[in-house]
């Protein structure tokens, strides 16, 4: 266990986090919290989540929902008097919990990236069909059912306005190089595991 | 005698000659005034009136010039004559712009300004113009006592300025608590690195200054006299004794850490438990290396405890220790910080902290210690445990205030932030105290009487005590933001940490600002005059001594000590002390105390000169003390705005409020006025009367009164005291009203007709 109160979360958060160097630079006035729309909604405010970064509280901070109910809003970017890139600082903190594991089971942004991301690397282009799909169908085949059914009218209406093409379903469209595309994503994980010294996901 | 000539001049601008008839004012002043002279000229502050008095004083004998135009505090210039006596007749602010419009007013408000001319002629004609102390100090030299940080700067700053400097330091060495520290808060952008604190360079320019004398190891063992001729008592290592003569006094003296071992509760007295003095020690011993604990061990953790045994209960300790904010600790704290940080990254540094309070530039300071790693935790202390002996680290425990949780940290090293504690010597309460006892016998007081003259600074002969009187939180101030460095003791200016607590870039600023005043001081004294804040004043109290009863109460009430006694046990004024506000004159029961353009005469005489309307004219007279410095401004203000009152008051600015002798109420009272209305400075701690202690005598003597009024068979209404500020017109003129309404109600006064 991580000792409370040391540097040495702190250490491992600038090491991996993207802009957490900034973490320390907070000076706790709170600002960030009281701008949030979603204060109410979340553990632990930002200004919660640097203390406890910097109290060491490890488990707590990777576990916490916070990092994923931003909605990338910028206010408190915005309005931090210390320059903190918070906004980004919570996305840093979101994919690093994510890579080891520790995120929210369930939480559904997290699960509508994964699958966003999942939707998007395979052709370089996402497939709406498949992706809206998929999302019904994330808690189980009856949920699923009963989602679209619930959107299908604006689903026909998508239709008919040209918007959504049924034949999508049959692998859909890609960009021209799909195998460039995938090499770059892969070299592109490559690079960014091997400057935060990770391996694979 | 035979020379004298008084002369009457009335303005008619400004639209006083179409508010008021000028022909009969000037008919008040020839008949009822007695005024040789009496002119009225359309625009008397223009070059032309002007030179009207100017030549009737050059050639036609006018030695006392009675001017009815403006307030006093208007076209002061134009209508200043050096060598003589000037009173003034206030029909502008005083009269055609406050009372109301309208002809229906035009009885009333023509009264009032004919009231003004006699008031101004009968006070003409007890004023001579002051022609200053005649017996002048001599001697230019500053004295700074204390040869720390602010005591060198005091020091430099004079002597870089031509006057010549003698510096007074108790220990063998230049520096003071400067020396004993590894570095300094920066002074300069980017204000990210600690500097060099810079002492031995300043040590150096201090002794290697030709006008600056330097005695080490010496100590004030009597300071006799006032500005320009202060006598100062040197004792020497040797036990000799040096005698200086010097014509201001910088107290520089600096401040003692809070003792660490009265934090029991934060772990003060334990081993691995230090101050920030004790931090700069080990600092100073690792000498950029890695900082060891007094056992040997390397620093590893530390723990930065802020606001130790200060701030009451808003800090951290059990609030049974120092009231107040110590103002440099946070800096410092992020300072020492910065020594663990530079020389070893690794080192776990916490600041513990309740508010950090980082003033101007030192935001960047904080910003570039955080950048270093170090960490800041908003955490409230409970205790502090371990830590007594050998390995064993310290346990701090403390409550999260952002996280809001309990928790325990451990550190092998706790810094306690202790406060400023003022080296300002003797409460003067405390001293006044233990002499009386002393003096009825009391051995415990003979005993203290002794301990206290040791801690004694400046051992300075006054009657009302050896030392400063102290403001608050026993330091030497006298008002935190209106008159800094000036101290209760004219001639004798407090800088630095003594005065207030600060930093050491404050201290030298303060120190720089107290010299510029011990500058004014000697400047003054030697010509004769006021420092401040009369400046310039050529006036001084004269006793006529043959009358005094020795009550001495002007020795015991002069808020700035100016008063001690002579071998006679007459009250002996020493005039280059003095600041004029005239508070002796209103404590004297026997009215021997006057200055030449002020005294009891000159205001009873006014007092008198008020046509005051028998009990059937309806006409209530209301008589006003003002204090010139905040009342008579916000009066003068009301008539600058228009704003109207009542034209049945008589308004008469005084120096102070304490200077109101109660012979100019029973005055007036039996002269038939139906009210007396007292205007001075708002008074208790948070006070702003200029001269500290005025306007709360005035209370305290009017307090006193009821008595008075009830042998005359008066109510206790006829007589007020109001605290004014000058802000305040508005509510002055509402004030007024109210006044004249509730007096109208209680119906005249009975004195009428036998005054």
């Amino acid at each position: 266990m991580t000792a409370t109160y040391k540097n040495d979360f702190l250490k491992e958060v600038e090491a991996n986090v993207e802009d957490g160097q900034w973490v320390k630079m907070c000076m706790q006035c709170g600002v960030c919290a009281g701008s949030c729309p979603l204060g109410p909604h979340w553990q632990h405010s930002p200004q919660k989540i640097f203390m406890m970064i910097r109290a060491g509280k490890r488990e707590e901070v990777l576990t916490s929902d916070s990092m994923w109910m931003c909605t990338s809003c910028y206010n408190c970017i915005v309005r931090c008097p210390r320059k903190l890139p918070i906004t980004h600082i919570m996305h840093g903190l979101a994919n690093y919990a994510h890579r080891l594991g520790l995120a929210p089971k369930g939480q559904p942004t997290r699960e509508i990236a994964k699958l966003f991301w999942d939707n998007i690397v395979k052709t370089g282009r996402v497939n709406e069909l498949k992706f809206s799909l998929a999302m019904y169908f994330k808690d189980g085949f009856g949920q699923g059912v009963k989602n679209a059914m619930a959107m299908q009218g604006i689903g026909l209406g998508l239709m008919k306005a040209k918007r959504l093409n049924p034949m999508e379903m049959l692998g859909g469209h890609t960009c021209k190089d799909k195998g460039g595309i995938h090499k770059m994503i892969a070299k592109a994980r490559e690079i960014e595991d091997r400057r935060k010294g990770l391996s694979g996901h | 005698m035979a020379d004298i000539k008084y002369a009457a001049y009335i303005c008619s601008g400004c639209g006083i000659g179409d508010k008021l008839d000028v022909d009969a004012l000037e008919k008040v002043a020839t008949k009822e005034g007695k005024m040789a002279v009496v002119k009225s000229h359309p625009f008397l502050c223009s070059t032309e009136g002007v030179d009207l008095i100017k030549n009737d004083i050059a050639n036609d004998g006018v030695t006392h010039v009675m001017i009815a135009a403006c307030s006093r505090r208007a076209k002061a210039e134009a209508f200043t004559f050096p060598d003589n006596a000037v009173s003034r007749a206030n029909l502008r602010e005083g009269v055609i712009w406050v009372v109301a419009e309208g002809s229906e007013h035009d009885e009333v408000r023509q009264e009032m300004a004919e009231d003004y001319i006699r008031m101004g002629c009968a006070e003409i004609k007890k004023m001579t113009q002051p022609a200053g102390n005649p017996n002048k100090a001599q001697s230019k030299r500053i004295m700074v006592v204390g040869g720390g940080m602010s005591g060198m700067t005091a020091a430099l700053a004079a002597a870089d300025a031509g006057y010549e400097v003698v510096l007074i330091e108790k220990t063998a060495k230049l520096g003071g608590f400067a020396s004993n520290l590894l570095k300094r808060v920066p002074f300069n952008a980017p204000y990210a690195e600690a500097q060099p604190t810079g002492v031995e360079e300043l040590a150096s320019k201090v002794s290697g200054h030709a006008k600056i004398k330097v005695h080490l190891n010496s100590t004030l063992s009597e300071t006799a006299g006032a500005p320009g001729r202060f006598i100062a008592k040197i004792a020497q290592e040797s036990g000799a004794i040096a005698e200086e003569t010097v014509g201001a006094i910088v107290q520089a003296t600096g401040f003692t850490p809070y003792d660490i071992n009265k934090l029991t509760e934060l772990g003060g007295g334990q081993a691995n438990v230090v101050d920030q003095a004790g931090l700069e020690a080990l600092a100073k011993a690792a000498n950029s290396g890695a900082i060891k604990r007094a056992d040997g061990k390397e620093v590893k953790s530390v723990v930065f405890v802020q606001c130790a045994g200060q701030r009451g209960s808003g800090g951290n300790g059990n609030g049974q220790h120092l009231e107040y904010c110590s103002g440099h600790c946070c800096a410092t704290s992020i300072k020492q910080a910065t020594y663990f940080k530079d020389a070893n990254p690794d080192v776990d540094t916490i600041v513990m902290y309740l508010d950090l309070r980082v003033p101007g530039m030192g935001e960047d300071f904080y910003r570039s210690a955080q950048e270093k790693g170090v960490i800041f935790t908003k955490a409230k202390v409970n205790g502090v445990s371990g830590g007594l002996s050998g390995e064993m680290s310290c346990k701090v425990n403390f409550k999260d205030l952002i996280l809001d949780e309990e928790a325990t940290v451990d550190a092998d090293l706790v810094v306690l932030a202790t406060g400023q504690v003022a080296n300002a010597g003797v409460n003067l309460d405390e001293w006044t105290a233990t002499v009386t006892a002393a003096e009825s016998g009391d051995a415990a007081a003979v005993q203290r009487k002794s301990e206290l003259q040791k801690i004694s600074v400046l051992n300075l002969n006054y009657r009302q005590g050896p030392d400063v009187p102290q403001f608050k939180y026993g330091f030497a101030d006298s008002h935190f933001i209106c008159f800094p460095y000036e101290t209760r003791r004219t001639g004798i200016y407090a800088a630095g940490p003594a005065r207030r607590p600060m930093d050491m870039f404050q201290a030298m600023e303060d120190a720089t600002g107290a010299a510029m005043k011990a500058i004014q001081a000697v400047e003054n004294a030697t010509h004769g005059r006021a420092a401040h804040p009369r400046a310039w004043d050529l006036s001084f109290p004269k006793a006529r001594l043959e009358g005094c009863t020795q009550c001495k109460r002007c020795t015991v009430e002069c808020p700035f000590g100016a008063i001690d006694e002579d071998e006679r046990r007459f009250p002996l004024f020493n005039e280059e002390r003095c600041r004029r506000c005239g508070t002796c004159m209103g404590a004297c029961p026997v009215r021997v105390i006057s200055f030449e353009n002020y005294s009891c005469d000159t205001v009873g005489m006014q007092i008198k000169a008020v046509n005051v309307p028998d009990e059937f004219e309806e006409k209530p007279r209301v008589l006003i003390l003002a204090c010139e410095n905040d009342a008579y401004p916000a009066l003068d203000m009301a008539g600058i705005q228009r704003l109207t009152y009542s034209a049945f008051v008589r308004a008469i600015p005084v120096r102070c409020l304490g200077s109101a002798n109660t012979i100019w109420i029973t005055d007036a009272l039996n002269q038939g006025y139906d009210g007396v209305m007292m205007m001075g400075c708002k008074k208790g701690d948070d006070y702003q009367c200029h001269f500290v202690k005025g306007s709360e005598m005035a209370y305290y003597r009017m307090s006193k009164i009821d008595d008075t009024l009830k042998q005359l068979g008066l109510e206790p209404e006829r007589v007020q005291t109001h605290e004014v500020a000058i802000t305040d017109n508005a509510r002055v003129a509402r004030m007024i009203d109210e006044y004249v309404a509730q007096l109208t109600e209680l119906g005249p006064s009975p004195m009428k007709g036998f005054g």
